[in-house]
């Protein structure tokens, strides 16, 4: 019984936390290369609706995961425009990027399908041989192919960082851009390239929730996930692995959440419900006394010859 | 720009655009009626707005106004359902400062993090949102329960209509009620405080340049707490004055948006659009509180939802913030072009 009800608790956690890592690598990305976006809830909101809408018409999951790719990354085209482009303030041009996804999402939503109505998303694709693994095999290889995809994320973008041209020159973009310039990097161009690819990631991740997790939209249905991914960021140590940690810690928190109010334990709701968004408090205050590795022109725009 | 970005959405949506727009004009300033409820619209947005020019000029984004709206509003409920039998001035003035007290402490605690413990006040203030939120569900869901929804079994989540004596007086006959003079009377007390007393001059320094604000001896920490301590206060106001001008009670449909309107965030639209000037931000949460009144009009006769303003609202911030930028470079070079010359 008991047994029973850790394994469940654990494969939802799994699940859960699949937005958080898509969303929270992504902007990983972005702020490595010295942008922070704070859009990604509005980024996510549209990649669910696109998402889901696409599947609605066509009936194929993979058109609307696309279209979630599409919008994340013209989001993330946006917000690089604005941040990198014409070098505005990233804090408050990330709210005006979320209240335009939020309004616009809405928007679409209320203008093309109005009501609650359920799609056939991303099926379960159990792994054959691996999810007969007793215990294991239902909390890691039971799930539908998006949670897949968030968990491979976390080795594939620890190598591109590290391992690659690509990585070195988009954490020395993020750490010393003036020198990274000097050195023939294409400050601009990479900065670009990491947000766009920021968008399409959080894209994803608002598409997993509309057609892999919960398969239906609602609006502003992410609830603030995007902005708990950000949180993340910092909590990971802009450390691919450090994220991985940080979104189990909250998929974890959700999943008991969900399994406590399925029981009916005599907690009011809305406590739970609150339990993310104060750890989320309580993990940044935390962080204050350890040493972490900002980078360090994250938030600052760059100009060639400028300062 | 961003509304001719609106009318192309518009366009693509199948929407005759000015249709829209004369639907949203009328909406807004059709009749006495539709200006008072353009005024009553722009009252919250104007009290976190100034708090937005306060702590935005201090150096630190509140984007925390839904919540300290929402926990402004239930202290103010809290206090005037309490202290029933009251003279209505006192009545009034014990609720308005409870809401503010409250929304203060709501901005507080984003400050402490921020000045003390480094927490980014952007993801402290949006998660203190939703903390209020899931809060007053709770208090609306249960204790603050309007005992009658309960006896009778309705269980609608609001609280009981608060005593007569609270309510805000009138203006003239419509909806439009005092708080809209308070809210002028306090832009003109915010513009003399950031630009005629000491710690508003502080604050401002503290904006411009942490490290000179360091070098000149002001303690950074303090007026960084104190810029978000008073865009709580001030947004928690608007909160208390929402609910004895507008609605007589604190009610909740789940979300922030039920209550606030989005006013949290529209606060902050309005505020960037008057330039960060306290006085700047009165016609600007007008115009706000105009576009609010005509979406909905729009949305009856026009069938276009008036989630078009929020996502119009998120252009005009991207826009705002991004030609500020050009602005300034432009600045710049005009200036090293000056000094050339004159070399």
């Amino acid at each position: 019984m008991i047994g029973a009800t850790l394994v469940g608790i654990a494969t939802s956690a799994i699940r859960l936390a699949t937005p958080y890592l898509y969303a929270a690598i992504g902007e990983a990305l972005g702020q490595l290369s010295g942008v922070l976006n704070l859009g990604v809830d509005g980024i996510m909101l549209m990649g669910a609706f696109s998402g889901f809408y696409v599947t609605l018409l066509t009936g194929h999951p993979t058109l609307g995961l696309l279209a979630a790719v599409g919008t994340g990354g013209l989001m993330g085209l946006l917000m690089a425009f604005v941040s990198v482009t014409l070098q505005a303030e990233q804090g408050i041009s990330g709210i005006g990027l979320y209240l335009f996804g939020l309004g616009l999402s809405t928007l679409l939503f209320g203008m093309t399908v109005g009501t609650v109505k359920a799609v056939a998303g991303f099926p379960p694709t159990p792994i054959p041989g691996l999810s007969q693994i007793p215990i294991l095999g239902e909390i890691l290889f039971s799930h539908n192919p998006l949670v897949y995809g968030a968990f491979a994320l976390v080795p594939l973008a620890w190598f591109v960082l590290n391992k690659t041209p690509f990585g070195l020159k988009l954490r020395a973009a993020g750490q010393n851009p003036l020198a990274a310039d000097s050195l023939g990097v294409n400050v601009i161009r990479v900065r670009y390239v990491a947000v766009i690819i920021g968008g399409i990631l959080s894209g994803i991740a608002g598409a997993s929730l509309s057609i892999a997790l919960l398969n239906v939209f609602q609006q502003n249905m992410t609830n603030g996930m995007g902005f708990i991914a950000v949180a993340l960021v910092y909590f990971g140590g802009w450390r691919p692995l450090g994220v991985l940690a940080g979104a189990m810690l909250f998929s974890t928190v959700n999943a008991i959440q969900v399994w406590l109010q399925v029981q009916g334990v005599d907690i009011p709701s809305d406590f739970a419900l609150m339990m993310p968004y104060v750890i989320t408090i309580l993990v940044l205050a935390s962080m204050a006394r350890r040493r972490i590795h900002v980078p360090a022109a994250l938030n600052k725009p760059f100009e060639r010859g400028g300062e | 720009m961003a509304f001719a970005v609106g009318a192309l959405m518009l366009l693509a949506l199948g929407v005759n655009p000015w249709g829209a727009l004369k639907a949203l004009l009328q909406g807004a300033f059709g009749d006495l009626n539709a200006i008072a409820d353009t005024i009553v619209k722009a009252i919250p947005l104007l009290f976190v707005g100034l708090g937005i020019c306060i702590s935005f000029r201090g150096g630190v984004l509140n984007i925390g106004g839904e919540g300290q709206l929402v926990v402004g509003a239930l202290a103010a409920t809290a206090v005037a359902l309490a202290g029933t039998g009251l003279p209505g001035w006192m009545l009034v003035t014990v609720s308005l400062l409870a809401g503010a007290l409250a929304g203060a402490a709501w901005g507080g605690i984003a400050g402490f993090l921020k000045a003390y413990l480094n927490v980014n006040e952007i993801l402290s203030t949006i998660m203190l949102n939703y903390i209020a939120v899931y809060g007053m569900n709770y208090l609306l869901r249960g204790p603050m329960m309007d005992p009658i929804q309960v006896k009778l079994g309705f269980f609608i989540p609001q609280t009981a209509r608060l005593p007569r004596a609270a309510d805000l007086p009138r203006l003239v006959p419509t909806r439009l009620h005092l708080g809209a003079l308070l809210a002028v009377a306090v832009a003109v007390l915010v513009y003399i405080f950031l630009w005629r007393t000491t710690v508003g001059f502080r604050i401002r320094t503290v904006g411009m340049s942490r490290r000179a604000a360091l070098a000149a001896g002001i303690e950074v920490k303090r007026y960084m707490v104190l810029g978000l301590l008073l865009a709580g206060l001030l947004a928690g106001l608007g909160g208390a004055v929402e609910v004895l001008g507008v609605h007589h009670r604190m009610f909740t449909d789940g979300t922030a948006f039920g209550f606030t309107g989005g006013a949290g965030f529209n606060g902050i639209v309005a505020a960037l659009f008057g330039r960060l000037h306290p006085l700047g931000t009165i016609p600007s949460s007008f115009l706000f509180g105009a576009l609010l009144t005509g979406a909905n009009k729009m949305q009856r006769v026009m069938q276009v939802p008036a989630a078009l303003i929020v996502a119009l609202n998120g252009l005009i911030v991207l826009f705002v913030v991004g030609s500020e930028v050009i602005r300034r470079r432009r600045l710049r070079r005009l200036e090293k072009l000056s000094a050339e010359g004159k070399g």
